[in-house]
């Protein structure tokens, strides 16, 4: 019945995507189609295949790796396609000529920019949350995940997602909203995935073992329900037609701003903050083998942080149409959340707290440590420039750029490599790390990179800042924008060398983590045969 | 009143007081007495069932 139910939808979306593919109104809608053709036909047929099969029983005392097995896979490779990308249009800004005449159009800085973006946040960052949250959900619920084969949908759902999100970028299909570029049936798409995500993640926490829900399932399910919130506001959209991937939000103006950063702002919060701090909560106290240092500090850290965050959205309009006091209460509140967010930085750095040799002798705490360290950073630094002032010569300028990057680079992307690191030998049952002297070479090429990228657009941000506002004793501007653009020269080429660093030790990962789980040897008694207790 | 000013005037007082003092109220929850040994049993969940769920008739081990 079910098998019958799986055909009937599958062959009426192929039929769908068939005459969509036909009367497209344009290129992205009619490729997508195609995709989705495919993909839909590609399931028909395998579904049709294995109708007769008998179903093998799941063992439930077994934890459900294989998902996150591949959300590890995924996670490693997509990093290394968004660094990439990251570096290319880096050295496109220095060296304009590589926007190259025969890829005008698709290759060029606008269309590869929301590629970078979405390819590092969404692809790289959710599945490592995608992840690892499954990960963490099983292990402190004592329970498999729930929903049997849901959680398959909920990774391969997300890695189509990618897939038509990136080939509409370059095709030109966006609602040009940043971090929310996708088009309305994108949207729709990634909700349902999301709703499946919830599902399987609230159903495990259902059905724990565990008396009480462990910190860190708290930030990951914030992190997932506050998403949902935040996509399904921001892309209340209205599609011209149902055969072309153009659609129209029903609100204009300020308002349309307004929701457009309450969505990007609190997409920072809870997918590249909270989302994270589970991460932390579990596996920086699983990697220094001790509980983390105050569970009450992490509650708190919890309440306040989703309680201030949602409002500091505003921040990113000062001096716009936007009414002062919506911009003040988004300041206000921006410096406010300094406090949890250090609250939070002390708490995962005093995990350490007796532990402190294993920073001399296990790279990977110390990856996650200064991961922790540029956390406290940026969250030290983002408070500063939302403050109206600063604001007036930090905004526009590079300096943006360069605190968004140490935090996704960071902290984002130091803890993610800890956590893989971390996972490989337990997912695959391997004893140990290929090379923990490749471990140090990552960490130290990525530290660098940031270094260089943090330092050169401080100086590139506030230089372009200070001159955009320089005017002479009569009170005309001193600078046309294009003076700006060639004082800049110098830093746009370290940052993208800053940049290249930081992919070669992404890079030198893969390799790490492919040779652990090829040569290295098996456990000789692996979890999932272990005898009862 | 027109409905933004009636919203508005409902956010910054009514509404600021309930999400104030449930905020508060989970900071004193927190802390309440005998807080301390379920916290700590609580931050030790992560070292518990690494390898395999636990049994249908054991809360823990």
């Amino acid at each position: 019945m079910w098998n019958a139910i799986k055909l009937v939808v599958l062959g009426l979306i192929v039929l769908f995507a068939a005459l969509a593919a036909n009367w497209g109104r344009d290129l992205a809608y009619q490729v997508h189609a195609i995709i989705i053709l495919a993909v839909a036909g590609g399931l028909f047929v395998w579904t049709l295949r294995h109708v007769g099969d008998e179903r093998v029983p799941v063992n439930q005392m077994e934890y459900m790796d294989g998902v996150i097995r591949a959300g590890v896979v995924a996670t490693a490779f997509w990093g290394v396609v968004g660094f990439l990308a990251g570096v290319f249009i880096a050295f496109q800004l220095a060296f304009p000529v590589l926007n190259f005449d025969w890829a005008q159009g698709y290759m060029n800085f606008g269309r590869l920019r929301p590629l970078h973006t979405s390819a590092v946040i969404f692809a790289f960052g959710g599945n490592a949350l995608l992840c690892t949250s499954f990960y963490i959900v099983q292990r402190t619920s004592a329970a498999r995940l729930w929903g049997g084969n849901l959680a398959w949908f909920v990774f391969w759902g997300y890695q189509l997602f990618i897939v038509l999100a990136a080939t509409g970028y370059l095709l030109g299909a966006t609602q040009s909203k940043e971090y929310a570029e996708p088009e309305w049936y994108v949207d729709l798409w990634i909700t349902v995935v999301w709703v499946a995500y919830l599902l399987v993640f609230a159903g495990t926490l259902m059905k724990r073992k565990e008396p009480h829900i462990y910190v860190a399932n708290w930030f990951l399910l914030s992190f997932i329900i506050t998403v949902a919130m935040l996509h399904l506001v921001n892309n209340l959209t209205i599609p011209v037609s149902i055969w072309g991937s153009k659609s129209v939000i029903v609100w204009a103006g300020v308002q349309d701003a307004m929701t457009q950063w309450w969505y990007g702002h609190n997409a920072v919060g809870f997918f590249l903050t909270a989302g994270f701090l589970g991460m932390m909560y579990y596996f920086v106290p699983k990697q220094a083998e001790r509980p983390v240092f105050s569970y009450k500090l992490s509650i708190i850290h919890f309440w306040a942080l989703i309680f201030l965050y949602i409002w500091a959205g505003p921040h990113h309009l000062h001096y716009t149409a936007l009414p002062d006091w919506a911009s003040t209460l988004g300041m206000v509140f921006s410096v406010v959340l300094w406090m949890p967010s250090w609250g939070g930085m002390i708490n995962g750095l005093m995990t350490l707290s007796g532990a402190w040799d294993k920073l001399r002798t296990d790279p990977i705490i110390r990856m996650m440590v200064i991961s922790i360290g540029f956390y406290g950073m940026s969250t030290f630094e983002g408070p500063m420039m939302s403050i109206r002032a600063v604001n007036s010569l930090s905004h526009y300028t590079d300096w943006t750029i360069g605190h968004v990057h140490s935090g996704a680079l960071g902290w984002n992307g130091m803890i993610t490599f800890g956590c893989l690191y971390f996972l490989v030998p337990k997912l695959w049952n391997r004893e140990r790390l290929y090379s923990l002297a490749m471990v140090n070479w990552h960490f130290w090429l990525a530290t660098i990179g940031i270094v260089l990228y943090a330092a050169s657009m401080w100086v590139t941000g506030i230089m372009e800042g200070l001159m955009w506002r320089e005017v002479d004793a009569q009170g005309f501007l001193v600078n046309s924008f294009a003076d700006t653009v060639a004082a800049k020269f110098p830093m746009y080429v370290v940052r993208g060398l800053g940049g290249v660093l930081y992919l070669t030790g992404a890079i030198i990962m893969c390799y790490n983590l492919w040779m652990t789980v090829r040569a290295q040897p098996k456990t000789s008694d692996a979890p999932a045969m272990a005898p009862a207790e | 009143m027109d409905t933004y000013s009636l919203l508005r005037e409902f956010a910054d007082s009514w509404m600021l007081l309930a999400l104030f003092l449930f905020f508060i109220g989970v900071i004193v929850w927190a802390f309440r007495p005998g807080s301390r040994a379920v916290h700590k049993d609580i931050a030790n969940i992560p070292f518990r069932h690494e390898d395999k769920p636990a049994q249908d008739t054991e809360a823990r081990t």
